[in-house]
């Protein structure tokens, strides 16, 4: 049983991956390549800047050309990170299976691909939201990259708790009271690791000249907010479908196996 | 969602049994995680194949999108 729902959840996974890559291919594409022009624009007017100023250039090589990276590159990086997310989900899924309540194995898949958007990725984005290339210190990756997954172990941890928490609840408060008191626990821890964690603000300020004049200008809020909007848009894609695939395939799966006729199956 | 009270064993036919679905769950979890690593973090703060940078350069456009920190 957990081979065929570990396979199935790789399989909505990828799905999943290809279908966020076609969405990421039309609508990032666009927005990377005009943060990228952004950052070749600024440094070249940092080398102008510095070669005034007496200071000697660097050269920075390129790997892979910018078609490689925005095609093929984007296409492998999301159907693969797909297949990540879609074993983690039949990895949930196989753990809720029967500890959380009468459920439709459909609709549990929906409730873990939800969850999984959710605290894998949306509640981290809160605080440490997706940035286009040209915004972010090299220098700081370390730290960035720290408090990042900080922030979605944590967010994972307090969503695990919080399930376990409503279930402890639903005897003395009912499903629905259980379900909002669990949540809003969820927001007010969630709400305090934000508080705790440092705040990052790496945006590229206008760049001026030593009399103060500016001479490039700051990050094009436009494409920040396109990035944002679209990254947020491409997990929800890639989430949809690992539920929606997941849930018709988990509904045969569990269906088709034990006792059919047993009323805990067929509710559950 | 049913609100019918029922004790938290009426689902236990659900329940996967066994040491065996334990290591595959855990299998395919690690599994999982190398994969996060890898597209999200290897060569930019810790890195596993020393100073390259191929696998973040060409997983480079998704790692932004997907939201993780890049140089």
């Amino acid at each position: 049983m957990e081979k065929r729902i570990i396979w199935r959840g790789l399989l909505a996974g990828a799905i999943g991956g290809l279908l966020a890559f076609v969405f990421a291919r039309i609508f990032a594409e666009p927005q990377i390549q005009q943060a990228i022009d952004y950052e070749d624009g600024r440094d070249h007017a940092q080398e102008a800047l510095n070669s005034a100023a007496g200071i000697a250039p660097h050269e920075h090589g390129e790997v892979f050309s910018r078609a490689v990276q925005g095609n093929v590159g984007i296409g492998v990086g999301m159907i693969l990170f797909g297949v990540a997310m879609g074993l983690l989900f039949a990895v949930a899924y196989a753990i809720c299976l029967g500890r959380t309540g009468r459920l439709r194995p459909r609709s549990l898949a929906l409730l873990v691909a939800g969850g999984g958007f959710l605290g894998i990725y949306l509640v981290p984005f809160l605080k440490y939201p997706a940035n286009p290339p040209a915004i972010g210190d090299e220098d700081t990756i370390r730290q960035r990259s720290s408090y990042y997954l900080l922030m979605v172990v944590a967010s994972i941890l307090l969503l695990v708790l919080t399930v376990w928490l409503g279930k402890r609840l639903r005897a003395r408060f009912g499903t629905w009271n259980a379900s909002l008191i669990a949540g809003g626990v969820f927001i007010l821890a969630t709400g305090i690791v934000m508080l705790v964690l440092p705040r990052v603000a790496e945006t590229p300020e206008p760049l001026t000249d030593p009399t103060g004049k500016i001479v490039f200008p700051g990050f094009p809020a436009d494409v920040l907010f396109h990035f944002r909007f679209y990254s947020i848009g491409a997990q929800l894609v890639l989430w949809a479908t690992i539920g929606l695939v997941f849930a018709p395939m988990a509904e045969r799966l569990l269906a088709g196996s034990a006792a059919r006729p047993a009323p805990a199956l067929v509710n559950g | 969602m049913s609100s019918m009270p029922h004790p938290t064993t009426a689902a236990t036919p659900l329940v996967i049994p066994g040491s065996r679905a334990v290591l595959w769950l855990a299998g395919a979890a690690l599994f999982a995680i190398a994969l996060y690593y890898f597209i999200g973090v290897d060569q930019g703060a810790v890195s596993v194949f020393g100073s390259d940078t191929h696998v973040h350069e060409f997983v480079h456009d998704a790692r932004h999108f997907l939201g993780f920190p890049c140089h």
